[in-house]
């Protein structure tokens, strides 16, 4: 029984088959509430599962020009695989499945592995649109990274402990802290934003420009596993934008806690959902711009908050 | 760095017509354009010459999908011209109302195609859900959405009733509104603006060598427009202005073509407000006394220009068509040079191409990768191997 435990919380809840599961419902969630606000029909829920399967059975093409076909082959897993890793360490309930002093910079770290590999995945395709896509990917990292862990570094500061699970249960304790946290939380948005390559930061693979980016010569399971990555983030960033700027469960567990966590995750895809549609994309520059002038001065303007707040209460 | 050359179609979700740009990018800057033509041409000016004048409307009408009307009306004034026809009052105001409704559906259009380009999806389904409007309209009017078929030899086939004067209004009163509030999102939005402003620039006097048409030269700052320097139809009796921007960039041509918009709409309220009673169509010869007969037209896109040569018989002997996109295609590749590589699609688009009406002769090969003119007996010999291929032979013939 105890070898079969952990085997099964990897492999069902909250590894593969939930993230799985809850990131296609998350983009259809996402795509649903943008066609509702673009005044479209938009898909029916199925939809991302449905597409999911299709793309399985299609063929998978490796480009002949590729530089390096194993690596084009395993990076959509790698990716997978880190952000899978990733949602061990966050709380789902109560506290996370693993946790430790530390594992938020351990998150952070795991998250941008999938940054990573959609370089290299533009590297090794060799066609031009993924080696502007490739270098888009790498310089968007530059932009959002930094706003990011700053955003993070806030409430962790305050908390006064570097693990998930404990941020989470001390802002569940001492809710009146939340919305001192108002800042960070939206730096954090916007730049969960970027990480995750969606409007208006979608610079990596904008389709007018550069065709599909850095997954181009993607295909058939390669290419669903990528995008399936990409939902699996897209959960796992809301998860983690939850627990440390929303507290999580708010100290609940079981169903009830569970429940919390999916109406929080749903709340973060609305907002991510909102920033999408309100905006035109903006050129990489200008992204660079706007991330180092004014969210990462904004993200700082948190810190420097939070040290004062917890320099004044002690 | 070192450079990188990217193809910009022929397919390419940037254009929804065959077409090609090499760009050499310098890291995301572009060095170097190149456009080329070709992919797209069709035949139409050697097939009107084996149809008649009547059966050529229908074949003009499908030069463009969306200057539809623009290029009808163009053809038939050369023929009314060369048959010396008197075409009445009422079927001339009809295709003026026909003309601006067309303008309207195609600047919406492009709206929401530059909101698209420059991944504002949301404007994208805005702008297109209210062209609704106006496609109403034209099927209220006509019976078609795009190819209206209004024209005929000596007039207009349909005549307005005054429930459709008054439902036309009430979707025009509508669509003024909207117009007004797409005007302040575009011009206030931040990254409307972020990407539009200095983007694609185009300077008064490289517009005049380069010969720059419509839109995109009355955004910097050419007042050229054919309805007031040579009016056509009955723009002389009506009462608008042209529009020009100084800005000479993109955000110059998206506040131009809105401005129109709401010039088209004071348009479409004064012709339906004062149509001339009378009949809309008078009788033409079949055959067309031999002559030459050049006219002009604003397009949606700009000038358009049609070139017609009769003789004697029910066909015509020539037949040239200069679409506003070929004009404007001169300008892009300067537009190009020197800018970033994500606002390539939305420069392309700033010129509102058309690509399908501007192909009519050019010769591209893909293989060697530059365009080539084929003599007569290359042409021969290349369509002898290809029915050689499909075993028919017409080498002996």
């Amino acid at each position: 029984m105890d070898s079969i435990l952990p085997l099964a919380y990897i492999l069902i809840f909250p590894g593969f088959l939930f993230l799985a599961v809850y990131g296609l419902f998350l983009q259809w969630v996402d795509r649903k509430l943008c066609a509702v606000m673009q005044n479209r029909m938009g898909p029916p829920w199925f939809q991302g599962y449905a597409d999911f399967i299709k793309l399985l059975a299609k063929e998978v093409i490796v480009p002949d020009a590729s530089t390096h076909k194993t690596m084009f082959r395993v990076l959509p897993f790698f990716a997978m695989a880190a952000v899978m890793t990733a949602m061990i360490l966050i709380p789902v309930g109560r506290t996370a499945l693993c946790s430790f002093q530390g594992d938020m910079v351990v998150v952070i770290y795991l998250l941008t592995i999938p940054t990573v590999t959609f370089f290299l995945a533009g590297w090794s395709s060799a066609s031009p649109y993924s080696t502007v896509g490739s270098m888009r990917v790498l310089t968007q990292l530059f932009a959002y990274e930094v706003p990011l862990m700053l955003s993070l570094i806030g409430p962790a500061i305050l908390a006064g402990t570097w693990n998930l699970s404990e941020i989470s249960a001390f802002y569940a304790a001492n809710p009146a802290f939340i919305p001192a946290q108002l800042l960070g939380f939206l730096a954090a948005l916007i730049a969960l934003q970027g990480k995750l390559e969606r409007m208006p930061f979608d610079i990596p693979h904008a389709k007018n420009e550069i065709v599909g980016g850095q997954f181009t010569e993607y295909s058939g399971r390669l290419l669903d596993f990528f995008l399936l990555a990409v939902d699996m983030e897209l959960v796992v960033g809301a998860a983690l934008v939850n627990a440390v700027f929303l507290g999580g469960s708010l100290g609940l567990a079981g169903w009830a806690g569970a429940a919390m966590f999916l109406g929080k995750t749903l709340f973060v895809t609305f907002l991510l959902a909102l920033l999408k549609v309100l905006m035109a994309r903006i050129r990489i520059e200008q992204m660079i711009n706007f991330c180092w002038k004014y969210l990462a001065p904004v993200a700082m303007a948190q810190v420097a908050f939070d040290i004062f707040l917890k320099y004044k209460l002690g | 760095m070192s450079k990188i050359t990217i193809p910009l179609g022929p397919q390419h979700p940037a254009l929804k017509e065959p077409e090609n740009f090499m760009l050499v990018l310098e890291g995301e800057q572009i060095s170097g354009a190149t456009v080329n033509l070709g992919y797209n041409h069709r035949g139409m000016e050697k097939a009107a010459e084996g149809r008649t004048y009547i059966q050529n409307l229908y074949l003009i009408e499908r030069v463009c999908g969306i200057c539809s009307h623009s290029h009808t009306t163009t053809y038939i004034t050369n023929v009314e011209e060369l048959a010396k026809a008197e075409i009445p009052q009422r079927a001339l105001a009809i295709r003026t109302l026909f003309a601006e409704l067309e303008r309207v559906h195609s600047h919406l259009l492009w709206l929401g195609v530059a909101g698209y380009e420059m991944g504002f999806e949301t404007l994208f389904m805005y702008t297109w859900r209210d062209r609704e409007q106006v496609l109403d309209c034209l099927e209220l009017l006509s019976g078609n959405r795009v190819h209206y078929s209004i024209n005929t030899l000596g007039g207009v086939r349909r005549d307005i009733s005054a429930e459709q004067k008054a439902e036309v209004l009430k979707r025009i009163k509508f669509l003024e509104e909207r117009t007004q509030y797409y005007i302040k999102l575009a011009t206030q939005e931040p990254t409307v603006l972020a990407r539009t402003a200095n983007v694609g620039k185009l300077p008064y006097d490289v517009a005049i060598e380069r010969g720059a048409v419509g839109p995109t030269a009355r955004a910097s700052g050419v007042a050229r427009d054919v309805r007031k320097d040579d009016p056509y139809l009955i723009y002389s009796q009506l009462d608008f202005n042209v529009i020009t921007h100084n800005t000479n960039d993109v955000f110059g041509r998206l506040v131009v073509r809105a401005l129109e918009l709401l010039e088209s709409y004071k348009i479409i309220n004064q012709v339906l407000n004062n149509l001339p009673e009378g009949p809309v169509a008078v009788k033409i010869p079949m055959r067309i006394a031999p002559g030459e007969a050049v006219n002009h037209y604003e397009a949606p896109r700009g000038e358009d220009i049609h070139y017609l040569k009769s003789n004697g018989t029910d066909k015509p002997e020539r037949l040239k068509v200069r679409a506003p996109t070929l004009a404007n295609l001169q300008s892009v590749a300067y537009m190009l040079e020197g800018g970033w590589l994500a606002d390539v699609p939305l420069v392309i688009a700033a010129i509102d191409p058309c690509m399908s009406c501007t192909d009519r002769a050019a010769v591209w090969n893909p293989k060697k990768g530059k365009t080539e003119v084929y003599s007569w007996e290359d042409m021969r010999k290349l369509g002898i191997e290809h029915y050689k291929r499909r075993g028919v032979d017409f080498g002996r013939l």
